[in-house]
């Protein structure tokens, strides 16, 4: 049976500082220090398990890697089990490991108002006016993309082939509902009015079917093999075909369905009758038809529409659902996936106008579309690209997803939690009730591990290898019942 | 599993209401939302950036991962 998907989200966003010095690396690291030091004792990120340049095909490629300096400016552990920095030029925030699509959303929605937050105590740093403006996206729309990443965990066991083969049909076809849209387009070599308004932001960049790169030569797979927990016995398949999104509806299908059909792929129960021709072109192809008509060509030579390809992923998914059950994307949470996939396929085919509150690129295009007819407008006014970009503006005041009407499937309450609470169900409630106890005698946490200095003997790591230990389950009382780090420690035998 | 399906059904057949349209609360907010345009063009005449060409114009990153 397939392992528990447990999963995340690591989303870099868009950064601009209006009235002031321009530059997105200092602008980055502002932000977060901002929040942080407003918020919490800081506590540094541990770079001892990172290794980017690992491939999951079996290789190491560290020397045509350059290190990545700019990394280590701001690195921070927050006390929700999220890790929040500056990676490239752009703040980014990796929201703590979850088990389901339902706290993926939950903590994506509070790494969101993290953001907030973070933008009103930069500000408040400045007496001049000068505004640090962050905008959820993936695409500057001159060629510039940054992405939305999801992890999943899956069995070291599976082939690394069958994953990238059988999950590419999805990372393809999924836009039809996971796309955050886009006004024009950026694929090299084409004219940006060559495609009036696409479903995806990212599909533009992708021009691999598999690989390591992440930051050019994109592709559809990705082979980044960084576990982040024990090797022998996991892999953490790293997602980099994806758009961030601003719809909690979204973001639940986006990573809801793609733990089902890794699922089915780990169970061998995926078949190969639905892999693409071409994959590379087919996923631009199916961002740049809003239409949701063109057809792509299967490996087998047939023809299908994204929609069709989609429709049949979830009737196998229905199948392996009735003969392995959900458990591994958690149960309730996985039929609930199956109900909205289902709806949402069926009225994107009827009437995608339908499904406004649910899917970005429907929303953003209603906007788009209506604002254009209303001025008459032409379809290159920089008005039309205005609204693209400002669908995903962070500030309350001035965002336009905030405005659309999008269904919302998280409680305020529970985001506020978010915020400052981590996950109960996996090693991340260790990590972030450990930051908030003990924050002074933590030197440094990562995914995997967390660096203890109690004032007596060497530092001392204690190791996370398994993502689902360390959940409250396991720990809250051990954790509640010390009162101090030492003792904690002792407790643990670490 | 079966439970939360069964759920959406009855709720689907309490509102007379195909199974196809297993999310009757999306799809009448749906409807809504055509009514509401009007009213959503309105409020972007007032929040959009004041200076779109420029805004678009110096809307410029550096590409990341």
């Amino acid at each position: 049976m397939a392992i528990h998907k447990v999963c995340g989200i690591e989303t870099e966003y868009g950064i601009v500082v209006r009235g002031g010095d321009n530059n997105p690396v200092t602008a980055s690291s502002l932000l977060i220090n901002a929040y942080v030091n407003a918020t919490s004792k800081k506590v540094g990120w541990d770079f001892e398990d990172e290794t980017p340049a690992n491939d999951a095909r079996g290789f190491n490629l560290d020397a045509v890697f350059a290190p990545e300096i700019e990394t280590t400016l701001v690195n921070a552990v927050l006390p929700n089990g999220a890790r929040y920095y500056v990676d490239h030029a752009h703040p980014e925030i990796s929201i703590p490991e979850v088990t389901t699509a339902l706290e993926a959303v939950t903590w994506d929605r509070a790494a969101d108002e993290i953001v907030r937050r973070s933008m009103r105590h930069a500000d408040a740093l400045f007496d001049d006016g000068t505004e640090v403006v962050v905008y959820k996206n993936n695409s500057d729309g001159k060629g510039n993309s940054y992405g939305c990443h999801e992890n999943y965990l899956m069995a070291r066991e599976v082939p690394f082939g069958r994953i990238a083969s059988q999950i590419t049909p999805h990372f393809v076809t999924r836009q039809v509902f996971t796309g955050a849209g886009k006004v024009g387009c950026e694929q090299p070599g084409r004219e940006p009015g060559d495609v009036a308004y696409q479903l995806s932001q990212r599909a533009d960049f992708f021009e691999e079917e598999i690989g390591l790169e992440t930051t050019l030569k994109r592709p559809i797979v990705n082979t980044r093999d960084e576990p982040h927990c024990d090797p022998q016995k996991y892999r953490r398949l790293h997602v980099i075909a994806g758009d961030a999104n601003m719809s909690e509806l979204a973001t639940y299908l986006k990573v809801g369905t793609t733990a089902i059909v890794l699922a089915m792929i780990e169970d061998d129960e995926m078949g190969d009758d639905l892999l693409l021709g071409n994959p590379v072109p087919a996923i631009r192809q199916v961002s740049h038809d809003p239409t949701l008509t063109r057809t792509v060509m299967l490996r087998d030579g047939r023809r299908a529409t994204a929609l069709e390809v989609q429709f049949g992923l979830l009737e196998r998914a229905q199948k392996y659902a009735q003969t392995h059950g959900l458990d591994a994307v958690g149960a309730e949470v996985g039929a609930d996936v199956m109900g909205r996939w289902e709806a949402v396929l069926a009225a994107l085919e009827s009437d995608p106008d339908s499904v406004a509150d649910q899917v970005d690129w429907v929303a953003k295009r209603r906007l788009v579309e209506g604002f254009r007819e209303r001025h008459d407008l032409p379809a290159d006014s920089p008005k039309l690209k205005a609204i693209d970009l400002q669908y995903h503006d962070l500030r309350a005041d001035r965002g336009l997803a905030g405005r659309v009407g999008l269904a919302t499937m998280v409680e305020p309450a529970a985001v506020e939690s978010a915020i400052t609470e981590p996950p109960t169900t996996t090693r991340a409630y260790f990590r972030g009730r450990c930051l908030q106890k003990f924050p002074d005698d933590i030197v440094a946490a990562n995914w995997d591990s967390m660096v203890f200095d109690v004032g007596r003997d060497p530092l001392r790591r204690v190791p996370m290898m398994e993502p689902l230990r360390g959940t409250a389950h396991h720990v809250a009382k051990l954790i509640d019942e010390s009162t101090t780090a030492a003792e904690l420690l002792d407790r643990l035998g670490a | 599993m079966a439970e939360r399906i069964n759920k959406q059904k009855t709720t689907s057949d309490r509102t007379d209401e195909t199974v196809d349209e297993a999310a009757p609360a999306v799809s009448e907010s749906g409807e809504k939302l055509k009514a509401d345009l009007d009213d959503l063009l309105d409020e972007i005449d007032e929040v959009l950036e004041t200076n779109a060409e420029d805004f678009v114009k110096s809307y410029v990153q550096k590409g990341g991962q």
